[in-house]
This record gives structure tokens, sequence and C-alpha cells, in this order.
């Protein structure tokens, strides 16, 4: 019981089986670039082709999820198109690039300090080094329109505060470990706010309702106070 | 077209509008939502004729209060042992009746169950997110929580006088105290001898319950400490295990994702059900193998379209159209039901 549902190559991701309507691929335990590819061409192939009976796909960081529904098809079926769409019918990960502007200013970035504090390193440099990155949309989790993305740069990759700090408002770019999340709602956190976006990942547009997806990559680009003041959607001020 | 409106009198807390769910979304962070009992919800449509997956009113333990302010409309409640009450009179929470402008329908916690539903003859109006009327009760997106104050709108709004009178409750929509489960995906993640203690001990649901899940109260599921894993996707029926070793079985508003280890994953058709018992109600759980699990899905929607087409053909109904219109193509599958998460996890932010 329980078993893996195998037969393939070494390498391989394991295939679980989850109650009576769902398959879970495992791809290891590391979170990297060439996990989360593996991940989103898988993806890609399943979207391209989608076995019968399938309800929905969810790709996550290091595992792809796949609902079915157990009245048309099976584990064994779905673990046999997935195979088949890992081993024949590769997929470059998909995704569309995303610059979000961002302020650093003090007002805005009420963990700047202590983050720079904590890399030892200047301000400046933090807000370069997150600048540099490219980073890759990993999941969403948590709650609707939380895009976990991935690759905050090794020189600024900080364990999060064991408690979090006062709230931080909507659009602040907040920071943790290999990490970096744009967030739709205010809250509190204890990963680092190290600026604010106008950005909205949750969106009011019912045609594209979120502004990224999983296997999308996401670069910043500074902006001013006084820009982000006047960007600002109006349910934010 | 008539247009009727319902006032809300009085709502009790965990009142929502809920249509047949949002599934497909949840690679953005969106569970599927929905009903927390679908036969019951699907059966209070089927009751007036609409399609399943209608728009209808989800009433939590805290009851709901409606007076009809305009035009008369035909409506049906059903799931779990709630009383009912249309203008003082008394019957269970399986009835369809019209209310005139002027009536009372009061409902509040019965004998056994959670929840129950009040479907409309006619087009309840309620805000739509991401193509459905569902209410995610952490977020408030969808059709949203009904409040004291309130007014239900409901166009096209109709009086079916053949349809009103008693249902007879389905067997099966009494919830089972033995909840089947296929172990893992995160089986190794656990001492030697969790499964076992999992199956054999029996859990008391807490009062920690709310749409996204239930704390089980039970002895504890040891975790292997040297194993952290990575957030990874859920299910509607997850049994997810904190740090402290207490399970929580995940229902329908779960998180999509979540960094705490399953030992084990609920059926849906049994996860369905199991929405219906209460705090301080014990369960107990029976591990089946996948293909087990399979047959017993389709066997539970079997049943469920075949009771459903019971509902609609209730006894001393009048209609006469009935098998025609929406059981075929209304089939009714208990759950493509999807993942949950109650607490935010190594990934997630907020701690």
């Amino acid at each position: 019981m329980n078993d893996a549902l195998s037969g393939h190559a070494p390498g391989a991701p394991v295939l679980l089986p989850v109650a009576d309507h769902a398959l879970l691929v495992e791809f290891g335990d590391e979170i990297d670039d060439a996990t989360l590819i593996r991940i989103q061409s898988l993806d890609a192939a399943l979207a391209a082709t989608p076995p019968v009976g399938v309800v929905e796909v969810v790709p996550a960081l290091t595992h792809l999820l796949v609902v079915f529904d157990p009245v048309v098809t099976d584990h064994s079926a779905i673990a046999a198109a997935v195979t088949d769409r890992i081993e024949h019918r590769s997929h470059s990960a998909p995704g569309t690039h995303h610059v979000v502007d961002m302020c650093f200013e003090a007002a805005h970035a009420p963990d700047l300090a202590a983050a720079a504090e904590r890399a030892g390193v200047s301000e400046a440099l933090v807000a370069e080094a997150h600048l540099s990155a490219v980073y890759r949309v990993g999941m969403y989790g948590f709650a609707p329109g939380y895009a976990y993305l991935y690759g905050t740069p090794p020189a600024i990759q900080l364990p999060r505060n064991p408690t979090p700090g006062p709230p931080v408002p909507a659009g602040s770019v907040i920071i943790t470990g290999q990490q970096c999340l744009v967030i739709p709602v205010a809250m509190s956190t204890g990963w680092f706010a190290i600026g604010r976006s106008p950005v909205q990942v949750l969106r009011d547009d019912p045609d594209r309702p979120f502004l990224f997806d999983v296997g999308d990559t996401v670069s910043f680009r500074r902006i001013t106070a006084a820009e982000l003041d006047a960007r600002l959607p109006a349910e934010w001020r | 077209m008539t247009t009727s409106v319902l006032e809300v009198v009085r709502a009790g807390p965990f009142v929502t509008v809920q249509d047949g769910g949002r599934p497909g979304m949840m690679r953005f962070g969106v569970p599927r939502s929905g009903p927390m009992d679908p036969f019951a919800h699907a059966a209070a449509n089927t009751v007036l004729g609409r399609p399943v997956g209608s728009t209808a009113v989800e009433v939590s333990l805290g009851g709901l209060t409606v007076r009809c302010a305009d035009a008369p409309i035909t409506i049906a409640v059903c799931g779990g042992g709630f009383r009912v009450s249309h203008n003082g009179d008394d019957c269970n929470s399986w009835t369809s009746c019209t209310l005139q402008p002027g009536d009372t329908l009061a409902i509040t916690a019965g004998g056994w169950g959670s929840w129950c539903y009040v479907a409309v003859a006619g087009a309840l109006q309620a805000r739509q997110w991401l193509g459905s009327s569902s209410t995610h009760v952490r977020s408030g997106l969808g059709g949203g929580a009904v409040a004291t104050g309130d007014r239900l709108t409901v166009i096209d709004a109709q009086v079916d006088d053949a349809r009103t009178g008693p249902i007879d409750t389905p067997a099966s929509t009494r919830p089972t105290d033995v909840l089947r489960v296929v172990p893992g995906p995160q089986l190794q993640c656990f001492r030697p001898g969790a499964l076992e203690t999992l199956l054999g001990s029996p859990y008391t649901l807490s009062t920690a319950y709310d749409r996204m899940g239930v704390r089980l109260d039970g002895p504890a599921l040891e975790l292997d400490g040297s194993l952290a894993i990575p957030s990874s996707p859920i299910v509607r029926g997850s049994l997810q295990v904190a740090g402290d070793g207490v399970p929580t079985l995940l229902f329908a508003d779960h998180q999509t994702t979540g960094g705490y280890p399953k030992i084990a994953t609920v059926i849906a058709p049994d996860a369905a059900s199991a929405a219906q018992l209460r705090s301080g109600q014990v369960v107990r759980f029976a591990a089946v193998t996948p293909e087990q699990a399979v047959a017993a899905a389709r066997s539970a929607a079997a049943d469920s379209t075949s009771q459903l087409a019971q509902v609609a053909a209730r006894p001393g109904l009048r209609t006469r159209h009935l098998l025609s219109t929406n059981l075929v193509d209304g089939a009714f599958h208990p759950d493509e039901t999807d993942p949950d998460e109650t607490h935010p996890d190594e990934a997630h932010p907020h701690e």
C-alpha cells in the first residue's frame, strides 16, 4: 500500500497515489532551478496533451500534483500518462518575463536596514543584489495570489525572523532564504520587507486574474517613492 | 421576469454563498471551495429542477432566518438534521416550500449535521470571482458571507408548488464515523508506528473547525524530526500533521500547498461525508488501497446519481418532467475535490 507506482528509469520522479483522485509526482527534495524546470516542463506537456480525466494540475517546488476524476480514470492510467509525457513529449518550460517596479526608500522598506545588518552588507548592496536577480515563479500557495518567487542571490539569503513583525502593506516585497513574494494583501510576516511595489499579483481583471503563472520569470526595477505613490492602486492608498 | 428578495433577518457566523465550486485554480493558490457537503447542495438544487452547481446559501450551525420581502418564491432546504420553521410550522432540513411575501423561514441547528443548503427556484444573484460564486472564506472572494441585514436577490423567481413538500432524507447523507484513507503521500516523514497509531486509535473532532479543516484530538503522530519537506500541493481530505503530532483533516477552503507532512488522505466521498460531523464526534480511519479507493469513489458517484434521481422523483410529487431535465448531464460526481491546509508552514510567510 502506498507503494510508489513505478517502472521507470533511474532519476525519474516518484509517483505517489493520493486518496482516490490524485497522483503526486515527486522530483526529489532539493529546491533548485533544474528541479523547477523539470516540473514546469511536465506541467507544460500535460497542458499540451491532457490525459483523459484530468481535472487540474498543480505545479509546486519539488512536486507536481495531478487531480483526476476517478469515475473516468485511475492512478495507474495517470501514472502511465505522466511517464509518457516525461519520456516522449518533452516541452521546454514556458514562461513570460515580468519586470516589477519597486521602491527601496526607507518609508516603504521597513526591514531593509535589518536585512543589510543580517547579511553584513550595506542597504545599497541588498537592493543591488535583489535588482540583479532573475527570479522564477515556483508555485502559488498560502492564499490566493501568493506567488513564491525563487532565486534570491546567496548574499542576501536570510533566515526568517522567528516572530512576525508589525503588518506591512499590500505590495510589499518580502524575502527569506531563496524566496521572494510580492504580497497581495497587508500582513504580518517574519520575512524581510525590503521595499514596496505598486504591482498587483492578484488583479481585478477577469481575463487575467493573476499576474504571474508558474514558470514565469521576474526581475525588479527601482522606482522612487514619488513614482510609487503616483502608481499605488486606489485600494492600497 | 419576476424578482424576489429574501431579507436576512438573522445569519449566524460562517453562512456563505456557494455554487458547485471553483476547480482548476489550485495552481494560483485557489482551492475549489464550494459546498462542504456537495451532495446536499446538489440535492437542494435538484429538488427545484435547477442544475446542480447553481448558487445556493450554505447554512452553518449558527443558523439563518430570512423573510420574503417581495414576490413569492419556491425554495428548498437540504442537508444534515437541522430544524426548519416556515411561519412557525416546523419540519426537518429536507424540505421544499413556497415563501409568500412576508413569510419567514428560520433554520437552526438540529440533531445532527453541520451544514445545510437553501436553494431557490430562480437565479440567486451573487458576486462572481474566477467564474464562480463560491465563497473562499479566508479571502472573502466570491459571493461572500451572508450577514444579518443583507438582501438576497433572486431574478427569474418561480413558484413551483408541485415541487414543495417533505423529502425523504437520503440514507447515505448521514456521516460515517469510519473514514477510508489511502496512506501517504509523506509516510516517510513519520516515526515507525505512526500509521498504525492513526489506524488503531479514535480521533475526536476538536472545536478548531472551519471550512479550511478540523484539528483532531487523539494520540500524537510522531514525526521523524530529521526530515523536513518542501511545501507541496495538497487536497481536500489530506491528513496533515503539524510538529506537535496533531493531525488536521482538510476541507473545502484548504490551502493549496503546505509543508506539513501528510500521513494519509481521506478518500473524497468520505471527506465530503465527514463535513457533516461536528466537534466532539469521534472518527476512526481505515486504510484502503488506491484501487479500492477508486472503486469506492465510483460506487459513491453512482449512489449519488441514483439518490438525486430519487430526490427529484420523490413520492407525492405532482410534477411531470422529472427525469428529463438535469439528471443526465447533471450526473453528480461527489467530488473531484482538492487540497486543503489550515496552517502556514515553512515556506509560508506569516509566522
